[in-house]
């Protein structure tokens, strides 16, 4: 328990850092605010009324006092006003966040039920044609950037069938499902499938090593069948680095996935940010920054707790 | 020429080894201009045009010639690929040394600086890198190597400490050997082979990053070619002029697997003298 | 009357090509009902193999049975030849008529489910009993391998267990449905001596309760004295001999069991100790090493803050002197600070009191400006696998600020001479050698800074039994050429009974006995000592039965601050010590 508290502890030291990074980073771009806000008519504003939208905005001031206000306001909550909506910062990001976590499930859970199952029958087939033939695929799998499955799936469906993924306007899960499933599912395929890949690497990897340790050995010699060995001895054990992967991966997503979302033409998180950095939105920009890692450390977290709960060893072990 | 050798004994490193070579004649001849058709000289009359005998991957929408720029493209990829997994592999194995051996204060410091950056997902600090510098092959280069720093500082920290824990250091100790050759000789000597790996997976990953930024229009510039900014044009064009897509997508694609199963292949290689050094 | 196990021209090989590839070549003996037989030999002898062949675990590990037939009469008197048995037919008989024991129960035990679980399954799977019916059972089985409060136990997870509760929990799974055969690998050699003690006590035991057979394989000859009825010796995958316990120990006929018996360190009870420079005379010189009320203390730190709240005491007030030409053997179990008293000395941990001083040696030439050197337990650890043995020679004396020059040279490459390796070694790498080679470099290295005392940290455990035998003459004799002073820690009563002078017994980490290596060895004064020896297995002492023991060792961890009360010692002859017991 103690270890679980002491990475609790780092929790804010990192999300202070991070949002430095972000705050002073997205200050370094090149070009200013209101220029980006504005576009051309940007050169029709006096000088009095430039200063007054940068007041307005709080980027009048030097940097340190700009975070000390956000860093109080986000205590309140508040993560700023966006410069290109012009609506809370807070509420744009919960707009696009039901997507984003949506696409990433689904991402994930085609890469585990994909994934685990061609692991374990590959390391059991070790060194048969079988083996090989996942392996291949795995290999394949893991080598395709996704804006190519993307593409190439995109491609595939309109040369040969004549059918375009569903667009337009996106419509959410509790609105119409079966709408929402149909666009979410291709983009998921495509983010799945190299996720699945490496899925399936470890999980092959992780259980050939288990099932050379000492305790599958025990497990034989008191006769438990080939599956009881499998599925009851070696998988609990070899589940550890899969969990791993799958949070790391799964923590990424949550940040958004930039170029599927493009091509997909889907409002995600992925999206959003990059729009904002091009836009010079600094509010968006950090808030969205600090939500994504902000994720990515409570899935951090959660895979620490699923090591808790897979393994006695950490639970009492080293601190 | 050992190496060489085990790479070839290898399934996996025959073909990935046969991959890389590939590309690396590829790049280089791009690199040079020695490339069927100036990659740049606009066919006005063979716009769109299909593969042929003459333009082996036909032509685009400016009859530009797509097997030349597919090589200057690959030229281009490979130098932002070099240049930021030698820099991240650079840095990270400073930073994992240092803060392996000083331990404490410092390796706090550090791991806690790696943590923030990995808590950014990679695209996005990239993209956060390209948008304070301007795009470009330069901003490319330090944005995949200070995405790919804090791996390398794991994958240095982590054997490095368990070195530090093995009794050829220990006896080291004893003799009274300098910090720096138990540092050079003990330590950084036995993750020649856990680094390596690594650098060969961390150039597929850079070449799948910077297709990505360009794909994105924040890589390589036009009118200069990169795989990312074919494959970007190619989309609205999918339907009349699929070569357009096919080839640099299966060229990024077949790039990545080249060094994937070279990576592989060396870890097998490593692994049982790996396995016997630091069991 | 058709034996249990009845195996002929067993034949096992590995890898794609197992008839080329043959590790166990032509095997045959039988075991009756109630019967033990042991299996002896070194690594690589095949003795694993074939104990793993009968169950058909070889099978698992890439080896296939290329001749021969294993036959096993069933409980229902059918004989079944295991070679040619289906898979299904083979997990009926795992478990429930073969059951079988591992050398590492650290490892053997699945790490993930608690113990409960474990032995559950095995009347799950044999017995069909489930819930509260096989709660019970394998409580009932804990019972059985004298585990106290088996019922709290259950639900532990192997790592909340000693090393010998696991042995034993092991026994318990293995044994649950009563087999009528039970193969031992080596059941002991990961244990602590006393714990082996408590473990060959239970085994002896449980066979004469259930009146199973049971195979034991070990490297041990001496250990096997107490258990079995017969004995098969096995070198290079042959058995070269089998018979009657007292005959293979009594009038062995093979140059190898002979060798095994009189070359490799058994234990004699002091019958054996070294008889040359015994200390009567010669305290009037400086000791090569004084060690003084050494105290190693590390924090325990717990809390979310990480506070200091004790300390355990893993070295306590130790003190001892060792002669110029001198060995002094520091015994003890896993845990009794042995280990942290040698690394004290050089310095790899830091002591939290006392002082220690070396005297340079004055007799030879090229003196050192590090008088103590070490010689570590693992050699595949302590060579960096990535430098030419020349450079791993070399480091010392760059280290020292020498240089590699021609007298350096000469010097590596005498040395190299000295403990018995090629000249030619320089240019090769550490995993061109084998464990007794890398163990002589080892030597090598730490006599190249002309030393006058090196530390020898379980220097020839991980040694095959008879690589331990030779490396121990060239210890001896390097000991009288350049009159160096041994610190030997060991946990073997055999191999130090070989080396030793001086003997310091070490407990919780203090001393408790000290004193002339034949006077402690033959006449041990303090009770942890007379147990300590009493558990030492030895050819002479055949079927004695050893006596179950479940006192825990007391915990080091200690409050700050803590001084435990000053030692009083009682002496014994001229120059045997004993600590009071309190």
């Amino acid at each position: 328990m103690t270890y679980l508290l002491r990475r609790l502890a780092v929790f804010p030291l990192v999300l202070i850092g991070v949002s430095i990074v972000v705050f002073v980073a997205i200050r370094m771009v090149p070009g200013d605010a209101i220029t980006a806000m504005l576009g051309t008519e940007a050169g029709l504003l006096t000088p009095a009324q430039r200063e007054a939208l940068a007041a307005y905005f709080g980027i009048d001031q030097p940097w340190f006092v700009q975070y000390g206000r956000w860093l109080a306001g986000l205590l309140h909550g508040n993560l700023g006003i966006s410069s290109t909506y012009g609506k809370p910062v807070l509420e744009i990001i919960l707009e696009r966040f039901p997507l984003t976590l949506e696409l990433a499930l689904l991402s994930m859970i085609i890469a585990l039920v994909v994934g685990v199952p061609a692991g374990v029958f590959a390391a059991t087939h070790n060194e048969k044609l079988s083996d090989l033939g996942v392996r291949v695929a795995a290999m394949i799998g893991q080598s395709t950037p996704n804006f190519v499955l993307a593409l190439l799936i995109i491609y595939t469906l309109s040369a040969g069938f004549g059918v375009l993924p569903a667009m337009g306007e996106f419509s959410p899960l509790w609105r119409d499902p079966l709408r929402n499933l149909g666009q979410l599912i291709l983009p998921a395929i495509t983010l799945g499938c190299a996720f699945a890949a490496s899925v399936t690497r470890i999980s092959r990897s992780a259980m050939l090593d288990v099932l050379s340790d000492d305790y599958v050995r025990t497990a034989r010699s008191k006769g438990v069948s080939a599956r009881g060995v499998i599925w009851r001895h070696a998988l609990p054990n070899a589940l550890i680095p899969v969990v791993t992967l799958s949070g790391i991966e799964f923590g990424y997503l949550l940040g958004g996935a930039v170029i599927v979302e493009q091509i997909y033409a889907l409002p995600g998180l992925g999206r959003l940010v990059l729009d904002a950095i091009l836009q010079r939105d600094y509010a968006l920009v950090q808030g969205a920054v600090l939500f994504i890692a902000f994720n990515f450390m409570i899935v951090n977290l959660l895979v620490d707790l699923a090591y808790v709960a897979l393994d006695p060893r950490i639970r009492l072990g080293e601190q | 020429m050992r190496m060489l050798r085990a790479i070839f004994a290898h399934p996996s490193g025959r073909i990935g080894g046969f991959i890389v070579g590939l590309y690396l004649l590829l790049a280089v001849l791009g690199l040079l201009g020695l490339t069927p058709h100036n990659p740049l000289m606009q066919y006005r009359i063979d716009r769109l045009h299909a593969p042929d005998s003459t333009y082996w991957m036909g032509t685009d929408l400016f009859g530009r010639d797509v097997a030349s720029r597919l090589m200057m493209g690959i030229g281009q990829s490979f130098i932002v690929a070099f240049f930021s997994v030698a820099f991240a592999a650079l840095a990270g194995t400073v930073l994992g040394l240092a803060a392996a051996w000083f331990g404490r204060r410092w390796d706090g410091i550090v791991m806690r600086v790696m943590d923030v950056l990995l808590a950014f997902p990679a695209i996005l600090l990239a993209l956060l890198i390209v948008a304070v510098a301007g795009p470009g092959t330069w901003t490319s280069i330090v944005a995949i190597a200070i995405v790919y720093t804090p791996i390398f500082t794991r994958v240095v920290r982590g054997p490095a400490l368990s070195l530090k824990a093995r009794e050829f250091v220990d006896a080291a100790r004893t003799f009274g050997s300098s910090s720096s050759y138990i540092v050079t000789r003990h330590l950084l000597l036995n993750l020649v082979a856990p680094l390596t790996v690594q650098i060969t997976l961390a150039l597929a990953w850079a070449l799948l990053t910077e297709a990505g930024l360009s794909f994105l229009g924040l890589g390589t510039q036009p009118p200069a070619a990169s795989l990312g900014l074919m494959l970007s044009d190619s989309r609205n064009l999918m339907e009349t002029a699929p070569w357009l897509m096919i080839f640099p997508g299966i060229a990024i694609m077949i790039s990545i697997l080249g060094f994937n199963l070279l990576g592989d292949a060396l870890r097998d290689i490593f692994d049982p003298r790996m396995r016997r050094a630091l069991a | 009357m058709i034996p249990l196990l009845s195996v002929s021209g067993l034949s096992v090989g590995f890898g794609r090509t197992p008839q080329a590839n043959e590790v166990v070549r032509g095997v045959s003996f039988e075991l009756a009902d109630g019967e033990t037989l042991a299996i002896v030999g070194e690594s690589g002898s095949g003795k694993s193999v074939t104990a793993l062949s009968i169950n058909r675990l070889v099978d698992f590990g890439g080896g296939r049975i290329t001749g021969g037939s294993i036959k096993l009469k069933r409980a229902d008197g059918s004989v079944l030849d295991l070679t040619a048995a289906s898979e299904p037919q083979l997990t009926k008989i795992r478990g429930a008529e073969i059951g079988m024991i591992f050398q590492e129960p650290m490892t053997s035990l699945n790490p993930v489910l608690t113990i409960g679980t474990q032995i559950e399954e095995s009347f799950r799977l044999h017995r069909g009993l489930t819930g509260r019916q096989a709660t019970a059972a394998a409580k009932e089985a804990l019972d059985r391998v004298r585990i106290p409060d088996a019922a709290r136990r259950l639900k532990y997870t192997p790592n909340q267990l000693s090393g010998g509760m696991l042995q034993r929990v092991m026994i318990a799974t293995a044994l649950a449905c009563n087999p009528r055969l039970l193969i031992a690998d080596e059941p002991t050699t990961a244990l602590d001596v006393t714990v082996q003690a408590q473990i060959m006590a239970l085994l002896a035991e449980l066979k004469r309760e259930t009146g199973m057979s049971m195979i034991f394989i070990t490297h041990d000859i001496g250990l096997v004295a107490g258990i079995a009825d017969k004995i098969m010796v096995m070198q290079g995958g042959v058995a070269v001999e089998q018979g009657e316990l007292n005959q293979i120990l009594d009038q062995p006929r093979h140059a190898y069991t002979r060798h095994l018996l009189q070359d490799v360190p058994h234990f004699a009870s002091g019958r054996a100790t070294r008889s040359d420079g015994r200390r009567d005379k010669a305290l009037d010189t400086e000791p090569a090493l004084k060690v003084n009320d050494l105290v190693v203390r590390f924090p325990v730190k717990s809390g979310f803050f990480g506070r200091a709240t004790g300390a355990v005491h893993a070295v306590d007030g130790v003190d001892f002197d060792l002669m110029p030409g001198e060995t002094l053997a520091i015994v003890g179990e896993s845990g009794s600070g042995k280990s942290t008293t040698a690394r004290a000395v050089l310095g790899l941990v830091r002591s939290t009191r006392g002082s220690f001083s070396a005297s340079v040696r004055k007799a030879t030439a090229g003196q050192s400006a590090l008088p103590i050197q070490m010689v570590f337990q693992n050699p595949y650890a302590s060579l960096n696998p990535r430098l030419t043995i020349e450079s791993i020679l070399a480091e010392p004396m760059i280290a020292t600020g020498g240089r590699l020059g021609s007298a350096a040279r000469a010097k590596m490459a005498t040395l190299l001479k000295r403990v018995g390796l090629p000249e030619n070694s320089l240019e090769r790498y550490p995993h061109e050698f084998s464990g007794g080679q890398r163990q002589r470099l080892c030597i090598a290295r730490a006599l190249m800074l002309n030393p006058s005392v090196v530390v020898l940290d379980e220097a020839v455990s991980a040694l095959d039994v008879s690589v331990q035998a030779r490396v121990l003459e060239l210890l001896v004799d390097l000991q009288r050429e350049f009159g160096l002073a041994y610190l030997f820690i060991s946990h073997d009563m055999a191999v130090v009974e070989r080396i030793a002078h001086r003997i310091a017994v070490i407990y919780a980490g203090q001393i408790v006995e000290i004193g002339d290596a034949r006077s402690v060895l033959s006449a041990p004064k303090h009770a942890y000592t007379k147990k300590l020896i009493a558990a030492v297995p030895a050819i002479d002492r055949r079927r004695e039965r050893f006596e179950l023991d479940t006192r825990q060792v007391p915990s080091l961890v200690r409050p700050l601050g803590f001084e435990p009360a000053p030692a009083r010692w009682e002496q014994f002859g001229v120059d045997h010590r004993v600590r009071v017991e309190a």
